[in-house]
């Protein structure tokens, strides 16, 4: 496994200790996954959910959402009812 | 009365004694207080206390019962809660750091229907960070002890709601079960722990880890207290488009009625290689005492067994890695200082606020879903979860509960299995399949080693039978009460 590229699709900072520690445990995992390979599953459905369920409709009508203070109390940095990031576009 | 003997009452005997007017809900609510203080410096099950609303609650239990508007049998009962179900205005860190300041919003739909069934809603309990982990070693505000031993761990994810119990320190209590997040904890720690059928309890307000896995469901000392905390908390939610639209009947008057013995499967997988010499004792003696009430005892196959902890750990950390996501250092989790821009606030904050089960979690998950590994991983395990699926189905075809141990092995030690993912990833295979197939399982205590850990009799059940299930289990359970055994906590 290429620990810098997926933990970079993950976005989570490693720091080397954890790179290295991680890189033996999770190819040893995916040693155990192995087995999965020899499965024989053709043609066999995946499945999702135990019980699927689509098209759950709900009625399109107006329903009170959580305020925006409420929305914002766990916010590390809000401002004027918005969420405060670092600049994004140059 | 005194609050000792407060304590070690089940949910039905405090209803029963409310009902009758022999003790105050605001009494049993100081009872197990002054037991948290007197316990849980050694057992470490609660994370946060509020015990002002705690009284507060019961206080106004008490009035409502005063003029006659009793809301039903958990009116007055103490419930705590895992640290991953919303109660408005309480904190909810999942036992991570990332949330350790987080508030929550809004009420789950489980706190809500405890709400308005008058439960008194307690503590915050421990568990695993994000419910990742089979020992609660993996919180970031320490670990859990198992009540029987201080030594061991008492299991996981849901240590916290297991342990609290155990230790006498709540009657009821939740916690949530992906992959035998409630049975193993339960089993670990001699009380009753039921994960529902996948739809029959709502997970709104549930903090997700792996969304077609999770349930919530409850932990007592006896099957009927958890016949009593589900039928309270289950029910289709339109706020969870998975919960399922069925009837949910009343499984407390179920049990009043005498079950007939039906048929118990032995799955013959589950009772080979790895299995404790001392739980194969325990789990013979169970299915003894079945036979002797006239159950059929039937000999099943589950040929896809050794496949279900590596297709759970491909789906379950897939669904992790998406579901993480939302922690990102911008809504509601704690920022990195060291951030500067869009991705640093993301990286940082979640290389510094998640412990290391978690991204490891979340990096396995992106890579089973990754380009040019999904179809070897991620499609290839959901296909693998179908034949675990069909296995079930024609077992079930044979009889109607399936009989077998909750965990291979009493409580381990602390740090036994925790440099090692795969040792601690298989004390989960007997319970992890049945949350692969969506259905019904409980543990319930089935006796104690020769050095005195609890031991856990797993049932798994039809989808949607939890009636049948919870008779089954109550049939073994009325005859011997393991779990209103309690451990000695000496002061």
């Amino acid at each position: 496994m290429d620990i810098d590229y997926v933990s970079n699709l993950t976005r989570i900072e490693l720091t080397p200790g954890e790179k290295e520690k991680f890189q033996g445990q999770l190819g040893d995992v995916l040693k155990y996954f192995e087995k999965l390979q020899e499965v024989d599953v053709e043609g066999v459905e995946p499945t999702a959910h135990a019980f699927p369920r689509f098209n759950v409709w709900d009625e399109d009508e107006h329903k009170e959402g959580l305020p925006s203070e409420k929305a914002l109390m766990n916010a590390p940095k809000s401002r004027n009812e918005q969420v405060v990031v670092p600049k994004v576009v140059e | 009365m005194d609050s000792n003997s407060l304590i070690s009452k089940t949910a039905t005997e405090l209803s029963g004694k409310l009902t009758d007017g022999t003790c105050k809900a605001e009494e049993i609510a100081q009872a197990y207080l002054e037991q948290i203080d007197r316990v849980d410096g050694k057992v470490h099950a609660f994370l946060h206390r509020d015990d002002e609303d705690f009284l507060a609650q019961a206080r106004a239990s008490d009035e409502r019962r005063a003029k006659g508007e009793t809301l039903g049998p958990l009116d007055g009962i103490p419930v705590c809660l895992k640290d991953v179900i919303s109660v408005e205005g309480q904190p909810l860190t999942a036992a991570s750091k990332i949330l350790q300041d987080y508030v929550s919003p809004y009420d789950a739909t489980v706190t809500r229907k405890l709400k308005e069934a008058g439960a008194v809603i307690g503590g915050r309990l421990n568990l695993d960070e994000f419910a990742m982990g089979s020992s609660t070693e993996n919180s970031a505000y320490g670990p859990t002890r198992n009540p029987w031993d201080l030594e061991r761990v008492p299991g996981g994810s849901s240590g916290g709601s297991s342990a609290a119990v155990a230790a006498r320190e709540a009657p009821l209590t939740l916690g949530s079960d992906t992959g035998g997040s409630i049975r193993q904890p339960a089993s670990l720690c001699g009380v009753v722990g039921m994960k529902p059928t996948y739809g029959m309890v709502s997970r709104y307000g549930l903090a997700a880890f792996a969304s077609s896995l999770d349930q919530i469901g409850p932990f007592s000392q006896t099957v009927e207290d958890a016949a009593l905390l589900l039928e309270t908390i289950s029910g289709h939610d339109p706020l969870d488009s998975t919960s399922y639209p069925t009837e949910v009947p009343s499984y407390s008057q179920i049990l009043k009625e005498n079950a007939q013995p039906c048929a118990l499967g032995l799955p013959k997988e589950f009772f080979g290689e790895g299995m404790d010499d001392e739980v194969r004792v325990a789990i013979d003696k169970a299915i003894e005492f079945y036979k002797g009430k006239g159950y059929e005892i039937v000999d099943v196959s589950l040929p896809t067994t050794d496949l279900s902890v590596p297709v759970y750990y491909v789906i379950a950390t897939a669904e992790a890695s998406s579901n993480l996501a939302r922690y990102d250092g911008i809504r509601y989790t704690t920022r990195s200082e060291r951030a500067e821009n869009a991705v640093d606030v993301y990286a940082k904050s979640r290389g510094e606020g998640f412990g290391e089960e978690v991204k490891r979690r979340c990096i396995l998950g992106a890579y089973g879903l990754s380009s040019g590994y999904y179809d070897a991983y991620y499609l290839r395990a959901q296909k693998t979860r179908t034949l675990i699926r069909q296995d079930f189905e024609r077992a079930f075809e044979k009889v109607d509960a399936i009989l077998t141990p909750t965990s291979p092995t009493p409580a381990f030690k602390f740090g036994e299995k925790s440099e090692n993912p795969i040792s601690m990833y298989l004390s989960d295979i007997y319970t992890i399949s049945t949350n692969l197939a969506g259905l019904p399982g409980l543990s319930v205590p089935c006796g104690f080693t020769q050095s005195g850990l609890p031991i856990g009799l797993q049932l798994i059940g039809k989808a949607f039978d939890e009636g049948n299930l919870l008779c089954v289990a109550h049939d073994y359970d009325r005859e011997h009460q393991f779990g209103c055994q309690a451990p000695t906590l000496e002061d």
